[in-house]
């Protein structure tokens, strides 16, 4: 099938996203920051505390992912997105810090469409458990926030034709209700 | 007549299955994944079959873990009541192996030595062992790394016995949606009814190792299976939740008697990797 194929380059600004619709295939390049439950939980900290973020967010991407090992010779290991809704609760603070996008698979609370259109951000959807091939688009890796949090940690990024869906745009479509709805059989 | 066997034996043994287990899909799954490619009706849906078809490939090439999430272990064994075991603690030596296997294989230290103080073990121990005796001298190890993605979207309730069939019907489908994308579809639906509450989940866990495409032996429950699995993929949920007709690979069931008051279901889902290595000895 023919989708709308976009290619871009992060840190991407809120008025690079505004124009993308749900369903549209993202290969995206760049730089994107990982963090999840316990990276979340620490910004949050930070963030209630008024203390400065060991990263800026400002125009960023985060990829919710927690990588395996990387072999010797390797950047990293398989990686591959984890399920968005255990970070639902932590995305209006990540978009009041700037956040235009995130990456993961499943979906989301509904109030996670309202914050999209209201911060003028996207959820992008990658393939869960296709880790070792999303692995070999990640060309460098670099761990720059809370080393100790192992697989948690805040690592840095370099991707290259990484393979995304919108799964929310800017409008606050949700890209898996309409799917689903459509390939649905009622009797 | 017993035979006497090392525990230390298992240590490699264990760690070989749970490297196996991540690295390489079994060729049931590839087979169904394959058929599911074929009669997936949506686009983005067959795209994500695809990748996910070339995934497994690309993985078990390169002897990497297929997904991220190497998960919590469980290990199932069922040892023959003849075999004497020498050596250190059974279930020492198993997460013996568990530790071995995720060190030296470069898989995911996923486990959390208290659920509300969250400190990593480091090494992926302990692993969840479930012991069955069996006659016998054999033993069979089936290990089975379960990710969080599905697990978590695991389901119990204890309907009562006036809802019947239609009942555990109902919750098996609401059990299924609720988890939509997140439990990684096309997935296996592991269904568990009867016993009680420890046996139900049990066995809805141990309906998963039953190869994708073997029904239930008796016909009341297989037919139940064949008409759950039609029920789930008219969902519309798709392969990750993408949309599409590819919800579930299969639906197994595993039932066991049950108290006169009683009717507990458990649904234990399993990602579409169905990652599980065994062997006996």
């Amino acid at each position: 099938m023919e989708y709308n194929t976009i290619k871009m380059t992060a840190p991407i600004t809120k008025e690079m996203v505004k124009d993308l619709n749900i369903g549209d295939v993202i290969y995206l390049s760049g730089v994107i920051y990982t963090a999840r439950d316990a990276a979340h939980k620490r910004i949050q900290e930070n963030f209630e505390n008024n203390r400065k973020q060991l990263i800026e967010l400002e125009d960023q991407i985060i990829f919710y992912v927690g990588p395996t090992p990387a072999k010797p010779g390797k950047v990293i290991g398989s990686a591959a997105p984890t399920t968005s809704a255990r970070m639902d609760k932590y995305v209006e603070m990540m978009l009041k810090l700037g956040v235009v996008g995130m990456i993961g698979k499943g979906e989301r609370a509904d109030y996670v469409a309202d914050l999209c259109k209201e911060y003028g951000a996207c959820y992008f959807l990658s393939i869960g458990g296709a880790s070792a091939m999303i692995a070999n688009q990640i060309k460098d890796l670099e761990v720059v926030a809370y080393k100790d949090l192992g697989t948690e940690s805040i690592k840095r990024l370099v991707v290259e034709d990484m393979r995304l869906i919108v799964g929310i745009d800017t409008k606050g479509r949700v890209f898996q209700d309409e799917q689903v709805k459509k390939y649905r059989i009622t009797d | 007549m017993s035979r006497v066997i090392s525990t230390e034996e298992m240590i490699p043994v264990i760690a070989k299955l749970c490297m196996d287990s991540c690295y390489h899909l079994n060729d049931n799954v590839i087979k169904a994944l394959e058929s599911a490619y074929e009669k997936e009706v949506s686009p983005y849906g067959k795209d994500t079959l695809k990748l996910l078809l070339d995934n497994a490939a690309l993985a078990s090439k390169e002897n990497i873990p297929v997904c991220h999430d190497t998960g919590m272990t469980v290990v199932m064994m069922k040892i023959g009541e003849q075999v004497s075991w020498v050596g250190m603690p059974l279930e020492e030596a198993v997460n013996e192996g568990v530790r071995k296997g995720y060190t030296e294989g470069y898989l995911r230290k996923s486990v959390y030595l208290d659920p509300l103080n969250r400190v990593n073990s480091g090494d992926n121990t302990p692993c969840v062992l479930h012991t069955e005796i069996v006659p016998g001298d054999k033993v069979k190890i089936v290990v089975l790394p379960k990710g969080g993605g599905s697990e978590n979207m695991g389901a119990y309730t204890n309907l009562v016995p006036a809802d019947g069939v239609e009942g555990v019907k109902e919750f098996v489908l609401k059990s299924v949606q609720a988890a939509g994308g997140k439990a990684c579809p096309p997935i296996v639906v592991g269904v568990g009814i009867g016993g009680t509450m420890d046996k139900t989940t049990l066995i809805a866990k141990q309906a998963l190792l039953r190869p994708i495409g073997v029904r239930n032996s008796n016909p009341f429950y297989k037919a139940l299976e064949e008409e759950l699995l039609e029920e789930i993929n008219k969902l519309g949920i798709g392969p990750l939740g993408m949309g599409g007709r590819m919800t579930a690979l299969d639906v197994h069931i595993e039932y066991y008697p049950c108290h006169i008051t009683s009717l507990p279901v458990a649904v234990n889902l399993q990602c579409h990797s169905v990652r599980q290595a065994s062997v006996e000895l």
